[in-house]
């Protein structure tokens, strides 16, 4: 593993994170793009360290929220720890995080509620030291579901906020 | 872009007989009414070359009034006598015979000039009586507008409000799968006609009209970063409104088109601002650190009602249009949101969300007499008829399959869909044309 300039304080975050880290099922990847002729798809092992691909496969970049509410979810503290450190391990990355909602709700105030969303993930990311001008926000309110039922586990997933690389990422 | 050319109208003094005393007419704020049986043949025209545009206003009007829930248009087939000549009176009993309570007749003759001349007149036909008779001249690409017009004429003689069928709606027109959803800013007639689209494909939402109709405000994410955006309908080009570091959404004219309430998000809180749109300065209205949005002004301009959770949960408020005097005014079940003040001021439109559904309902600017006007799993964001009499709103079909805009009655009658090219959401009605 490449070296990085750490304060022992956040050298020890980074380690306790990356136990968190194993013990929790990663997200699930999104679906793959339908395969077109001959080169299979790259194995894990070769993600690129600090892509897009790297931040959604082994780090995380999605949290939830609770119906209506936009607190982070204690479950989802270390995700956004294991974001903060990657962050910091790769300087040059900025990112936009997108608040989005679910359908119950009209639409103007799922914009209004995404975007609190958004912020309340940027806001625990600075308070892990990173940067604010690293981190953009954007809400998309009910309008990019990534589940289209009518149930609550469909709502459950599209209340979340997701974090995505807006420049300086390693491909 | 803009597509009216002038119409004339002429007030002709164009009556056989003397005006009937208003026998015939239809009472709109009855709950439960007969639609009026109405005949509307095929407009005359003396030369052959006109016939078509003849037979295609009449069925425009014929679909106009129907659609209004209040005309009933009989079949064509039913009537016994041709009107061959608008200006002799008809033999009233023949249409009497057919249960016609109503009947217009009309004439299309093509002007040395090359417009197209439009008369027709409206009976009384148990009064035995003219109620109207007016004379329209125009270009002949114009003639659906002559249609729209007419029945608005018909309909204001009959019913005693203004017409609403010549106006347009613009709206956000949705294609492709669910979780892919392509939105594009669209505009179209009252009825569906001439629809066209405005923007291309990427995500805008909330479109709304200035009150001359010539242009749009709405919210558009061309650029990754959502903001107010302008559309001038005069000459396609899109503007954004204002210099804002962050979101802005929710936009909304006021009635005099100089100011554009909205919404400007700053650190995930939403509040509602004023822009005026002549010296580009904007004001801030409201304050709470909880969601404010949704701002709609009173007609006169001198209130906003707005939507806010800063009790708990999502409620209307009302405010003076310089920010002070903020009171809730909903305090019945479940969440109220996205006000929108009709344009005859006695009622304000809302959208309720109760009992896991989604309704229009709408109420007084004090909070009193709240009616449920529909009910659907989704139904949202209500616009209305610039005769105050009419909304439309978008319906979306559980489970990702889609939208769609409906209408209804502020009776809440004549609950009907909207033809539309298309999946369709976020309607707002245009004020009538001038």
């Amino acid at each position: 593993m490449k070296k990085f300039a750490v304060g022992p304080k956040l050298a020890a975050a980074v380690l306790a994170l990356f136990v968190v880290g194993c013990a929790k099922e990663p997200p699930p990847p999104p679906p793959a793009p339908a395969p077109v002729a001959a080169p299979a798809p790259a194995p894990t092992s070769q993600i690129i360290p600090g892509s897009a691909e790297d931040l959604r496969v082994n780090v995380g970049d999605t949290v939830h929220f609770e119906y209506n509410q936009y607190s982070v979810l204690d479950a989802d503290k270390a995700t956004l720890q294991r974001q903060a450190a990657w962050l910091a391990k790769y300087p040059g990355i900025k990112v936009t995080v997108e608040g989005n909602a679910d359908e119950r709700g009209t639409r103007e105030y799922n914009i209004a509620l995404g975007a609190k969303r958004a912020n309340a993930v940027k806001e625990y990311l600075v308070s892990l030291g990173v940067s604010s001008a690293r981190i953009d926000t954007v809400s998309y309110g009910k309008e990019k579901p990534i589940c289209s039922e009518s149930t609550e586990s469909c709502w459950a997933q599209n209340r979340r906020g997701v974090t995505v690389i807006a420049s300086g990422a390693n491909s | 872009m803009r597509k009216f050319a002038s119409v004339l109208i002429a007030l002709a003094a164009m009556a056989l007989s003397q005006p009937a005393s208003a026998a015939l007419q239809v009472d709109v704020n009855q709950g439960n009414i007969q639609p009026l049986p109405i005949a509307i043949p095929d407009f005359v025209a003396p030369a052959a070359a006109d016939a078509a545009a003849g037979q295609n206003i009449a069925k425009v009007v014929r679909a106009d009034l129907e659609r209004s829930g209040l005309f009933k248009p009989l079949d064509p087939k039913s009537y016994i006598d041709q009107i061959s000549n608008i200006n002799v009176a008809p033999n009233f009993q023949n249409w009497r015979v057919i249960t016609a309570q109503g009947l217009v007749t009309g004439q299309v003759a093509m002007q040395p000039d090359g417009r197209l001349r439009v008369d027709f007149r409206l009976w009384d036909v148990y009064g035995e009586s003219q109620m109207l008779g007016l004379q329209y001249f125009t270009q002949p690409t114009n003639w659906r507008r002559i249609a729209h017009m007419v029945s608005d004429a018909i309909y204001q003689r009959i019913t005693g409000e203004k017409g609403y069928f010549d106006t347009r709606i613009v709206f956000i027109a949705e294609a492709g799968p669910p979780l892919k959803r392509v939105k594009r800013l669209a505009i179209m007639d009252e009825d569906g006609a001439n629809p066209s689209f405005l923007t291309n494909s990427y995500l805008v939402l909330t479109p709304r009209f200035n009150p001359t109709a010539q242009m749009i405000a709405y919210m558009s994410y061309i650029t990754g970063k959502p903001r107010v955006t302008l559309f001038d309908l005069e000459t396609g080009r899109s503007e954004k409104l204002g210099d804002f570091p962050t979101m802005t959404f929710s936009p909304r004219f006021s009635p005099d088109g100089n100011l554009v309430a909205m919404t400007l998000e700053t650190a995930g809180n939403s509040d509602v601002y004023v822009m005026d749109l002549r010296t580009r300065k904007s004001t801030r209205l409201t304050y709470d650190p909880a969601i404010d949005t949704a701002p709609s002004f009173s007609p006169d301009g001198k209130q906003i009602v707005f939507e806010s959770d800063r009790g708990g949960s999502q409620q209307l408020y009302v405010m003076n249009a310089d920010g002070s005097n903020q009171h809730r005014i909903s305090f019945g079940e479940g969440k109220n949101g996205t006000p929108v003040w009709s344009p005859r001021g006695d009622l304000i439109a809302f959208t309720k969300q109760a009992g896991g559904q989604f309704g229009i309902a709408v109420m007084h600017p004090d909070g009193s007499g709240e009616r449920i006007l529909s009910n659907g799993w989704e139904d949202e964001g209500p616009t209305w008829a610039p005769n105050g009499r009419v909304l439309m709103f978008t319906r979306t079909i559980r489970g990702g399959r889609g939208s769609q805009i409906w209408s209804v009655d502020v009776t809440g009658r004549n609950l009907r869909r909207v033809a539309t090219p298309g999946d369709a959401s976020d309607p707002a009605w245009s004020p009538l044309i001038q």
